[in-house]
């Protein structure tokens, strides 16, 4: 890509209180029945199943992309996930048990979750995941350089990782809770766009706060301005701290009265989540039997 | 002058004084300037949710700690005795027959405190078995119980109900009498400044007959004690969730006697025994 001007990073500052304001008053959207179960269902197609525990085994990862691949195993109107979200070294278990659905396989890279690595190492991380076969890469932000303000180093390793990603989508992780202000957020979210990214994504899941409504909402319109801007379409990813079908059904408002209808489909919005999957199945089930459930009857993993 | 200050009647939820998630309130018979909560089946389900929570924290203390608290909780009836006489008399008895219920009340408490930690020992057992092994079946609380008090005695029927499912070590969700909710509400106050854990006991009021069913169906709830006759549709609801109904049909006169409310056989229904083999030494 051309040089850039550091203009090109300047972006206008937040009103704090009007995003928070509105992201809340969103929020309070009632839905119900057969909207609440398309909703759910919508959820259920936008989640990228993540696991990423430094204790996580080639068994856990089978079972994962299982449970996927058949959310319910009871319920055949319970569609499957768009990803399974998984650490480079286990990306081939996930391949092979995904092999024949319709389900992506998702790697973080480039030293996730801290990013504090080289640039060889973070490129040559992003090779091997996609020589493994993942077909999205979630790479992180270097957030020691944002902060010190060396935002062309930033804007220089996204459009390197983009490079390398060849043909797999590339997800760019702000860790929005590191970056202290929505003006920070803003910037970086700039940052990635003019990068290349294809998706922006909140949160690691490894930093509190993660995802939250008004980081969402704020991270949309940039997509949403980018697309009046240059005509060309970026997905939003929410990561982190999303545990409930409620929460969720929260996200798919901000998405539609922010980006339109266009942007409710699983090329351009993602939940990021493990527990997630099982609030929404208890939901789901309780709609079609009108009783509420207990969450040991569905499996955990 | 004092400034008067009329009480809105809100449930406990969770260690919280939340009103009715759905905004409804009623106002029980004969005292149609009073606005009590009525619950909505979504706040027996936060109230599940905070029964789950309760149910780890009240379990998970030791049974001595257990019983002091429930001792604690007599010693705050006991000197809350002129609000909570006051709250039953709003709910249509003498002050003669409320003070008297008090003292039920709070000779059952002190009962079932020093019960606690004896539950173990008069329920569990050391079992003879054939071969070089100990052979222990020990007490556990069947989890999350709901329980549909009787109209009246307004604070001694759910007392009497309650208690026993917390010396087993459950967690409860009461929904109280319906005619006479203030007793039973004002009990909240009473947990909340006990050291009961939040969640461990929580207090709903509305209708029963919208309410009931809903508690029977809830999967989330491990069982279900109901004060009154056996009614096969209650039945029918919790056996489609395999949850454990129990009914609780006394006399009136028994509802009085503290004498006929403390028995182990009131705890028995809603524990489980978990049997354990363990080899012998040589």
């Amino acid at each position: 890509m051309a040089a850039l001007s550091p203009t090109e990073f300047r972006v206008s500052p937040v009103d704090a209180v009007a995003l928070e304001t509105r992201a809340a008053d969103l929020g309070t959207r009632s839905i119900k029945k057969a909207s609440k179960v398309a909703g759910l269902q919508l959820a259920i197609r936008m989640m990228d199943l993540t696991t990423l525990e430094g204790m996580d085994t080639a068994g856990k990862v089978r079972q994962l992309c299982q449970k996927a691949m058949r959310p319910l195993p009871s319920r055949a109107d319970v569609p499957s996930c768009a990803a399974v979200c998984v650490y480079p070294d286990l990306v081939p278990i996930a391949v092979d048990a995904l092999r024949g659905s319709t389900v992506q396989v998702a790697s973080v890279a480039t030293g996730f979750p801290a990013g504090r690595t080289d640039r060889a190492t973070k490129l040559r991380e992003v090779e091997l995941a996609v020589a493994a076969g993942a077909t999205e890469i979630d790479m992180v932000i270097d957030r020691g350089a944002f902060l010190s303000g060396r935002y062309g180093e930033v804007f220089d390793e996204i459009g390197a990782v983009k490079a390398a990603c060849g043909a797999a989508h590339l997800k760019v992780i702000l860790e929005t809770g590191e970056l202290k202000t929505y003006d920070n957020i803003r910037r970086a979210c700039r940052i990635a766009l003019l990068g290349g990214a294809d998706f922006l994504k909140t949160s690691t899941g490894k930093v509190t706060p993660a995802s939250t409504p008004p980081v969402v909402l704020l991270m949309l319109e940039m997509v949403r301005d980018w697309f009046l801007e240059t005509g060309h379409m970026v997905g939003v990813k929410a990561a982190g701290g999303i545990r409930t079908g409620k929460d969720a059904l929260k996200y798919l408002v901000l998405v539609a009265e922010t980006c339109g209808d266009r942007w409710l489909s699983p090329q351009w919005f993602r939940f990021g989540a493990s527990a997630l999957l099982t609030d929404v199945c208890m939901q789901l089930e309780k709609e079609r039997t009108g009783r509420y459930q207990r969450a040991t009857d569905f499996s955990a993993d | 002058m004092p400034v008067p200050v009329p009480k809105t009647y809100k449930l406990h939820v969770g260690g919280k004084f939340p009103r009715s998630e759905s905004g409804r309130s009623y106002q029980p018979v004969g005292n149609p300037a009073l606005n009590v909560a009525r619950g909505s089946r979504k706040d027996l389900r936060d109230a599940v949710v905070g029964a789950r929570a309760g149910l780890a924290a009240w379990s998970g203390s030791a049974a001595y700690l257990r019983g002091q608290i429930l001792y604690r909780l007599a010693e705050m009836l006991e000197s809350r005795r002129d609000a909570m006489q006051q709250e039953l008399v709003l709910g249509g008895v003498t002050k003669v027959a409320a003070a008297k219920e008090l003292d039920v009340a709070i000779a059952l408490t002190i009962w079932y405190a020093g019960l606690c930690d004896k539950v173990q020992s008069l329920l569990g057992s050391q079992n003879a078995v054939q071969g070089p092994f100990f052979n222990f079946s020990t007490v556990e609380p069947t989890g999350v119980v709901g329980v549909l008090a009787p109209e009246a005695p307004a604070l001694v029927g759910t007392l009497a109900l309650a208690l026993p499912l917390l010396a087993g070590g459950n967690s409860v969700i009461v929904l109280v009498s319906e005619r006479a909710p203030f007793a039973g509400l004002a009990l909240g106050e009473v947990c909340a400044s006990s050291d009961v854990p939040a969640g461990a006991i929580n207090l709903l009021s509305g209708l029963r007959s919208e309410l009931g069913s809903q508690f029977a169906a809830h999967r989330d709830l491990d069982g279900l004690l109901v004060a009154g006759k056996p009614d096969a549709a209650l039945s029918a609801a919790a056996a489609d969730n395999c949850k454990r109904v129990r009914y609780c049909d006394l006399p009136a006169a028994d509802w009085t006697q503290a004498g006929k409310l403390r028995s182990l056989a009131f705890v028995e229904p809603f524990v489980e025994l978990k049997t354990l083999w363990h080899p012998v030494a040589p």
